[in-house]
């Protein structure tokens, strides 16, 4: 063993004095919580998807209408039932404006007309109908999100926050009402108040934010046991100086998860309620309106239906990878339920 | 003394989003019949990785690179995956860390003792059963009946633990591999399942690996000490050799940062600095960068062990005959003239 | 534990009380009268009022229509889907249809969504990972009807796989396409659930003590890993049945199939109230039901919950 060591020379056994020393103690750059949040968020291939497919999706619903001289709501009686047709591509055997092999545009005379994905069966654009369709599904799943964060986060805080008799009275009162399922609530509501864009957001509000209250409430009762409420709490805060300044930045997280996830949710339950004949009313479009339009024909010109129905899978599609990218980020230990 | 297990120069890696981690970098050691052998080194020295590959449970993406852990003249890292289960739980044991994580929540105590004995004893159900009980009450529980039916959230702590260590036993293991086994558990409980490891041990003749970062708990269980350090051990002996003549650097620092309250000096010594990151291994001696000692030739090559007894080595540099004569730290001998004073009183 | 599962069907029990309570309230509420028929005279309206007993008051109403449901399941009449035929008679035949697609779609995707998701836990990382993970976003963002309409215009139509539209005396072959769209859903979120939960269970330390015992890994993966993950994943049975329920409705509607909702649909574009409000209760009291199942079987399967319970309530 020795041998090795012979190499060496005395010099080499000298004792490296404490200030030549290589100083190697790693120092880790500190992050803070939002910079990690958004770190982990741009790692998260899928989610960056759903991030740039939706902002797409918002600029073309509001861009979209504008590319072409027709409304949502104007009829054109020679142009009925046209399928879709672009310049340029309809040369590479797709957009080229045929059905079953026969191209209804040079049959109807209309070289020089383009409907970008065709017309339906009074003539009105789908291009335009869709993306003002998507507007609409857009406004109201953000509507019912801010409504059932309002209500969601204000019921669950007070039922979390008050405790005691409040907090069973409430707890009761949820346990019922989450009985119900929402598929009859939304149904009804919408029955009785006539369809509309108000009523399909109400009825979403009225089930939506049962799931929201549950998650505040539960992290209500953790967080309030900790010492820091307390320590406010001697210090004489006042209980919405609590709520606002301790209890609500540490709830902020699962707050915007629980709404990112109701996003796709009301999406689907407006064009739920549209293909079972409740939702919006002639000639407003939505995309459960078109894609409702679009089945009654779907044998004879499928185009229509098409169109509606990949923006509405790819809207929530992308919706539910932001969110699920969100929660990994936001709160990577939160498990699925 | 008879070697039932013998570890030559294995080396482990793992592969990492960053790169491999090379966590056990050359480690050899013997165990010797009915002795107690403790590992002792901080979390990430590759102890607890060290235990993994003798029983066959290393994670995917750790990969043995070189090496040979012979037990019963086979080699562990080379056999079959069936020939590896047919030894472990069979003829080397182990107890992990923390009794709550340890047991499955949805199965009865009883059956977890006995799944093990039906699996290597060829037994039935019933007198496997039986054979379950007797070793619940082996282990110091009461009401084995009881017991049987029970599930580990309805037992507390140190009975959990107890149970993990039946189940160690359940089929007469020749090899006990207990990682720390002790430290998830309040003291007062620490020091019975200490005695019960001791006592078991007499009664049926193991041979143990004691695995732990706790000194205190070394000195009262170990014959053998092996100190690990960034995946390599540095410095083994007996445990007298260690506590009261250690040579290495790093066990100097081990020692010294022990509390101790029969110490007149009250500041409690630390290891600077933090151990290095095994994704780039340092050139020359590991323990160079933290060490008050360091010579030059520690940043060139590794140091070799040199023997200080025929059961006592080191590997520093210290010990080469051109080295400067260097002492151990002051607060060290303070420390280890106290402990002497104290094992005499009680004449260990 | 008794105690446990007593507790909770007084808490079911009043739930489906309010429910019909406020139905009954709901119907009472409906804008106009269900016989807007202009041919109708003052007089016809009247009698039809009468026989109806919509001249009564409230109360007396409400406590005849609970007392005829409760005791008779009796829900009245349809106004004007079939004229003067019992709500009852309309569902009898229709109940069996939608209940087996359901239960199909059901067992179909909970078997399918545990094998992909165990699948993917036990190869963590691998391209099946990946695969699964892609499905369950899909299945889960995708709305059943979309695949609905995918399989029967592809499958159905184009094709001539499966019957494109429901047949009566093909019921087996004819269920093939709605069972697939309706249990994509279930597959997708059974797998997910499936994928977190055993991803968690093989990383915890009673697995490396299980094999740390010399068990067989078929023993191992089986015994100890897939049967305590798969408790946890009882509990997204709920988030199941509302999708079944919600799903039925369109994918009854798409395929024709002469269920509970195509009915729905049916009674709610000619707004035939009594048959929606009944059809709603039937939902209300299949979900009602549902999570109790899950409730009580959650205990009843999970050591840690039924002892606790236990030994809380003596």
């Amino acid at each position: 063993m020795d041998n090795l060591a012979k190499k060496y020379d005395k010099k080499s056994f000298e004792r490296i004095l404490k200030n030549e020393k290589v100083q190697t103690d790693v120092v880790y750059k500190g992050i803070s919580f939002w910079k990690d949040v958004g770190l982990r968020f741009y790692q998260n291939k899928g989610a960056l998807i759903g991030l740039i497919l939706i902002v797409i999706i918002v600029i073309m619903a509001f861009v979209g209408p504008t590319m072409n001289k027709h409304t949502y709501k104007s009829l054109e009686t020679e142009h009925l039932n046209l399928p879709p047709r672009i310049q340029g591509i309809e040369n590479l055997g797709v957009f080229d404006g045929e059905i079953n092999g026969v191209n209804v545009y040079q049959e109807k005379g209309l070289d020089d007309v383009y409907y970008w994905f065709g017309t339906d069966s009074l003539g009105r654009d789908i291009w335009t109908r869709v993306w003002v369709g998507t507007q609409v599904s857009i406004y109201i799943a953000l509507l019912a999100v801010v409504i059932d964060m309002f209500i969601g986060m204000g019921y669950g805080l007070i039922s979390g926050y008050l405790g005691g008799k409040v907090d069973v009275f409430m707890q009761r009162f949820i346990e019922i009402l989450s009985g119900i399922p929402n598929l009859v609530v939304v149904t009804l509501f919408v029955m009785i108040l006539n369809p509309g864009i108000l009523s399909i957001s109400l009825a979403l509000v009225i089930t939506g934010w049962i799931g929201m209250s549950r998650v505040v409430r539960s992290q209500v009762l953790r967080l309030k046991e900790l010492d820091f409420i307390l320590a406010s709490r001697t210090l004489g805060a006042s209980t919405s100086q609590i709520i606002i300044k301790d209890l609500f930045p540490n709830i902020f997280g699962q707050v915007i998860i629980m709404s990112m996830f109701s996003i796709p949710k009301s999406i689907f339950y407006e064009s739920f309620l549209a293909f079972i004949g409740l939702g919006l009313q002639p000639p407003m479009a939505s995309l459960g309106v078109l894609i409702n339009d679009g089945y009654k024909s779907i044998l004879v010109y499928p185009h229509m239906i098409i169109s509606p129905v990949i923006v509405l899978a790819i809207l929530m599609l992308s919706f539910n990878l932001l969110a699920d990218g969100l929660r990994d980020a936001l709160d990577p230990k939160m498990k699925e339920h | 003394m008879e070697k039932i297990l013998e570890v030559k120069n294995l080396c482990v890696s793992f592969k990492t989003h960053n790169g491999v981690v090379k966590a056990i970098r050359g480690v050899s050691f013997d165990l010797f019949k009915g002795e107690t052998l403790a590992i002792v080194g901080e979390s990430g020295s590759g102890k607890s990785v060290t235990t993994k590959v003798l029983m066959g449970i290393l994670a995917k993406n750790g990969i043995i690179e070189e090496g040979e852990v012979l037990f019963d003249n086979k080699d562990l890292t080379k056999i079959t995956k069936k020939e590896i289960s047919n030894i472990k739980g069979k003829d080397i044991a182990i107890i992990f860390q923390d009794p709550m994580t340890s047991l499955n929540p949805t199965m009865t105590v009883g059956y977890q003792i006995a799944e093990s004995i039906i699996e290597h004893q060829g037994l039935t159900k019933n007198e496997a059963k039986s054979k379950a009980m007797e070793l619940i009450k082996l282990v110091g529980i009461n009401q084995s009946e009881k017991r049987y039916k029970q599930y580990p959230h309805q037992l507390s702590g140190g009975m959990r633990q107890r149970i993990v260590i039946a189940i160690a036993l359940a089929c007469n293991p020749r090899i006990l591999i207990a990682d720390e086994p002790t430290t998830a558990l309040d003291v007062t409980i620490q020091a019975q399942i200490l005695d019960l490891i001791k006592e078991l041990q007499e009664k049926i003749g193991l041979s143990i690996i004691f695995i732990t970062h706790d000194l205190g708990v070394v000195a009262n269980v170990a014959d053998r000490v092996a100190v690990m350090y960034a995946g390599k051990i540095v410095e083994f002996g007996t445990a007298e050799e260690i506590f009261f003549d250690p040579r290495h650097p790093y066990t100097w620092g081990l020692l010294a940062s022990v509390p101790d309250l029969n110490s007149e000096i009250n500041k409690l010594y630390a290891i600077p600095g933090a151990p290095p990151n095994l994704l780039y291994p340092p050139k020359g001696d590991a323990f160079a960068l933290r060490s008050d000692f360091a010579l030059k030739v520690d940043l060139e090559e590794e140091p070799p062990f040199f023997k200080v007894t025929d059961t006592h080595y080191a590997a520093t540099w210290l010990l080469h005959e051109n080295a400067p004569k260097v002492e151990m730290p002051e607060i060290l001998k303070v420390r280890i003239e106290s402990m002497k004073k104290e094992v005499s009183q009680y004449d260990y | 534990m008794f105690k446990y599962i007593r507790n909770r069907l007084i808490i079911s029990i009043v739930t489906l009380l309010v429910i019909l309570s406020v139905l009954f309230l709901l119907l009472d509420l409906m804008p106009g009268s269900p016989f807007n028929d202009e041919k109708l005279s003052e007089d016809q309206k009247g009698m039809l009022y009468a026989k109806y007993n919509l001249d009564k008051p409230l109360h007396i109403r409400y406590f005849t229509y609970m007392k005829n449901v409760i005791f008779k399941g009796d829900f009245g009449e349809s106004y004007t889907i079939q004229k003067n035929v019992p709500v009852s008679t309309l569902l009898k035949d229709r109940l069996p249809i939608s209940i087996r697609l359901g239960i199909q779609s059901l067992l179909v995707g909970a078997l399918i969504g545990v094998l992909f998701g165990s699948v993917a836990a036990i190869n963590k990382n691998s391209g099946w990972d990946t695969f699964t993970t892609v499905f369950s976003v899909l299945g889960i963002s995708v709305p059943s009807y979309v695949f609905a309409l995918g399989l029967s215009y592809f499958l159905g139509y184009k094709i001539h796989l499966f019957p494109f539209t429901y047949d009566i005396y093909k019921p087996l072959e004819s269920s093939v396409l709605p069972t697939i769209a309706l249990s994509m859903f279930v597959i997708a979120t059974v797998a997910r659930f499936m994928r977190t939960e055993l991803v968690e269970v093989l990383g915890s330390e009673y697995i490396l003590l299980a094999e740390a015992k010399g068990l067989k890994t078929r023993k191992v993966l089986i015994k100890h890993s897939i049967r305590n993950a798969l408790i946890p994943v009882i509990t997204v049975l709920g988030p199941i049945t509302v999708s079944l329920l919600t799903g039925s409705l369109v994918i009854e509607r798409i395929f024709g199939i002469p269920g509970l909702g195509d009915l729905l649909v049916t009674a709610i574009s000619v707004n035939d109230f009594n048959v929606v409000i009944s059809i709603a209760f039937f939902y209300s009291m299949f979900y009602i039901a549902m999570m109790l199942i899950i409730d009580v079987l959650y205990g009843v399967i999970d050591p840690r919950i039924r002892v606790a319970k236990g030994e809380q309530n003596g």
